[in-house]
């Protein structure tokens, strides 16, 4: 019944934002009537909007970019059959930068040449950071599904680059918020387990924390993974006085920490990632895993345009979606969503019309921050409670 | 001072860990002088079988005791059978040849169990149920050892006692010395080689299983991985104390235990393996043979 209600519920605002967005462009129409005087607007409005899709179509890393080269096409051809953006048909130009820096410059060379509006991409961090400037120099806005290296929105150097993924820090700095501002800790150790992905989550923990005077870092550790047992470090713990473990890594370390650490009668609070956020991590350690904290991304298995896309998908090409491809829908979206709203292709009025208007994608309803990241995707925060990961709530 | 007691027995269990693989690591060595890499293998497929008997009689809902002993009985013999056969398949044929042939065969062995198991059961961790209960005299030290803790100790102490008897005073073992010193001489004087290889091999295999099945309980996971850095560390445990010698294998066992829980609690658990490392490469520097090693020298 509830769920039946959530999918009426989400009709109806289907319906009420297909509305807006009608009125919107209606509204738009009126303006450009109104502007006549401004550079031939109606030869504009015929000219269809060029929407540019690049990433990693070949090679090693051709698995991460072609799901959003299949994104842009199945919203493309479902708006091109209803009415275009405004009216103006869209136009795809797909251009391959096999994740190489120094092949996206090019890339992103042929894309400005071609005459993109908008650009969907690039993939890779690397290859994202090396195509920004020339998109910045020429006044076009790219939104990457996949781009995660916090510089690319935090430096405040690239202000036309925009991402539907949460960056690498957002675990970090939502389980230090949980542990401040919800659990009110003081004395925190974090651990890792070596590996690129812990330690680099365990760094930005550890930033946050010795960046905030509320709480302070009692431990700092990395662990050696596959060891026999850990005794050590969980009586290091526990000399260190620590009320909560954020923890870096993934779940077969985890399970035999926090085991051990009960083990020790030791309650201390236990706080993870996305590595541990498995149900393998709950079969594994068993009783202890209840009351444990785990981030991981926010649910979207129930959102109504998540489950069209993935249909669309599953219809057009008959198999399940790849990496990114809900990020890269909701970029596709939000970019196409901006275009229409405003009625224009213009830098500055996409970037007011992406930081300030809502959209409703696949990863739920989302705008944008000052900076280029999503507000509204990213991480939630999850307990074991009887057995079962259960969002909480804060 | 609690701390340092707490490190104390932590290393302790780590080193008697280490201890009930390197028994069999080291025996095996002294007798053939082949480094069988497949023994971590062993030891894992040692603790799957208990996981698979304990899973089994738990659901016919018998005694936490029984189910212990009966699994590390079975997983014993199941396992004996495995060295039994690894050996007849893997390293007889190759007996007359290099040393380095046998040992390519060795890991071309640990290999091939460690995906055979990856196949045949899951690449997941699987839980290990916690069977040895927790005995009352030992609830108001709870915190600092378990009762899993000291069966291991007792386990890891009684094996070397075993073993150093079964090789120093049975028929057996006078037979094992006699083929370790010169296996052709051996068999002009009417030793059947083969089976007391056979027979080394058993014993090695049926205590890795042992160890397998306690240390699985004590840690409470399980995945077809675990054998290969249990191994290593065994390995390397052996080497410190002398390979071939058994109260050599214990006590570098529990040398490299301590240095681990030390150096982890004093100083940093980031390099706890490069530390332990050092440490080999410097006992070696000074006494090659390791700690209780005998250095023989070769005859001309």
């Amino acid at each position: 019944m509830r769920k039946h209600f959530g999918r009426y519920f989400a009709l109806i605002a289907l319906f009420a934002l297909a509305g807006l967005i009608l009125f919107a462009c209606g509204q738009q129409q009126e303006k450009s009537a109104e502007a006549t005087k401004e550079a031939a607007p109606v030869e504009k409005a015929i000219e269809p909007v060029k929407l540019g899709v690049a990433g990693a179509h070949s090679g090693d890393l051709a698995s991460y970019g072609i799901p959003t080269v299949r994104a842009a096409e199945l919203i493309v051809k479902k708006r091109n059959a209803m009415s275009g953006a405004c009216g103006r048909q869209i136009e795809l130009l797909v251009e391959d930068d096999v994740c190489k820096p120094e092949v996206a410059t090019n890339t992103a060379t042929k894309l400005v040449t071609d005459g993109a509006n908008v650009v969907v991409g690039h993939i890779c961090s690397g290859a994202t950071k090396a195509a920004l400037g020339i998109y910045k120099e020429s006044g076009i806005i790219a939104m990457s599904p996949s781009a995660t290296n916090p510089a690319l929105t935090q430096s405040g150097d690239y202000p036309n680059f925009y991402r539907t993924i949460a960056s690498d820090d957002a675990q970090a700095r939502l389980e230090v918020d949980f542990a401040l501002d919800v659990l009110k800790f003081k004395k925190i150790a974090v651990l890792h387990d070596k590996g690129d992905y812990g330690k680099g989550l365990a760094e930005f923990a550890k930033g946050f924390l010795e960046n905030d005077s509320r709480a302070e870092v009692v431990l700092y550790e990395g662990i050696t993974p596959g060891a026999v047992d850990y005794s050590a470090v969980v009586q290091k713990i526990k000399r260190s006085e620590a009320e909560a473990v954020i923890f870096g890594g993934y779940h077969p370390e985890a399970s035999k920490l926090v085991q051990q650490m009960r083990n020790k009668a030791m309650d201390t609070v236990f706080i993870s990632d996305d590595g541990v956020k498995d149900d393998t991590f709950i079969k594994v350690a068993g009783e202890f895993a209840e009351g444990v904290y785990a981030t991981g991304p926010v649910d979207t298995s129930s959102n109504p345009i998540a489950i069209e896309a993935v249909e669309m998908h599953k219809k057009e090409y008959g198999e399940e979606p790849g990496a990114f491809f809900l990020n890269a829908y909701a970029a596709t979206l939000a970019l196409l969503n901006a275009v229409e709203k405003s009625g224009s292709t213009d830098y500055d009025v996409l970037t007011k019309t992406l930081q300030s208007e809502w959209v409703a994608t696949p990863l739920g309803i989302i705008k944008f921050d000052e900076k280029g990241d999503a507000i509204g995707v990213g991480f939630a925060m999850y307990q074991v409670q009887n057995g079962q990961y259960v969002t909480v709530e804060f | 001072m609690d701390y340092f007691l707490e490190l104390f027995l932590g290393g302790l269990t780590r080193g008697s860990i280490y201890a009930l693989i390197a028994l069999g690591y080291t025996m095996v060595y002294g007798i053939i002088e082949l480094i069988n890499f497949a023994h971590g293998e062993i030891y894992m497929i040692g603790a799957f079988t208990g996981l698979i008997v304990i899973s089994v009689l738990t659901m016919l809902g018998w005694n936490s005791i029984a189910i212990i002993i009966l699994a590390a009985l079975i997983a014993m013999l199941y396992s004996a059978a495995y060295g039994f056969t690894i050996e007849k398949i893997a390293y007889k044929p190759l007996r007359g040849s290099q040393r380095l042939s046998a040992l390519i065969s060795a890991i071309g062995m640990s290999l091939f169990l460690q995906n055979y198991v990856l196949l045949a059961q899951t690449s997941n961790f699987l839980p290990y149920p916690n069977l040895i209960p927790t005995w009352d005299f030992l609830k108001p030290v709870g915190h600092i050892v378990r009762s899993t803790e000291i069966v291991i100790y007792i386990a890891a102490a009684l094996v070397m006692v075993a073993l150093t008897y079964l090789i120093k005073f049975t028929r057996m073992g006078k037979a094992m010395r006699a083929v370790a010193q010169d296996r052709d001489m051996s068999m002009l004087v009417g030793v059947d080689v083969n089976r007391v290889i056979s027979f080394t091999f058993i014993i090695g295999s049926s205590i890795a299983a042992l160890g397998g099945v306690l240390v699985a309980s004590h840690i409470g996971q399980v995945n077809f991985y675990v054998g290969f850095i249990a191994g290593i560390k065994a390995f390397v445990a052996a080497v410190l104390g002398g390979i071939g010698s058994m109260p050599g294998a214990v006590l570098g066992s529990l040398v490299l235990g301590w240095t681990e829980s030390f150096f982890t609690g004093y100083i940093s658990s980031d390099y706890e393996d490069v530390f332990a490392f050092v440490f080999l490469v410097l006992i070696l520097i000074f006494r090659p043979a390791g700690i209780l090693g005998r250095s023989d020298t070769d005859k001309v």
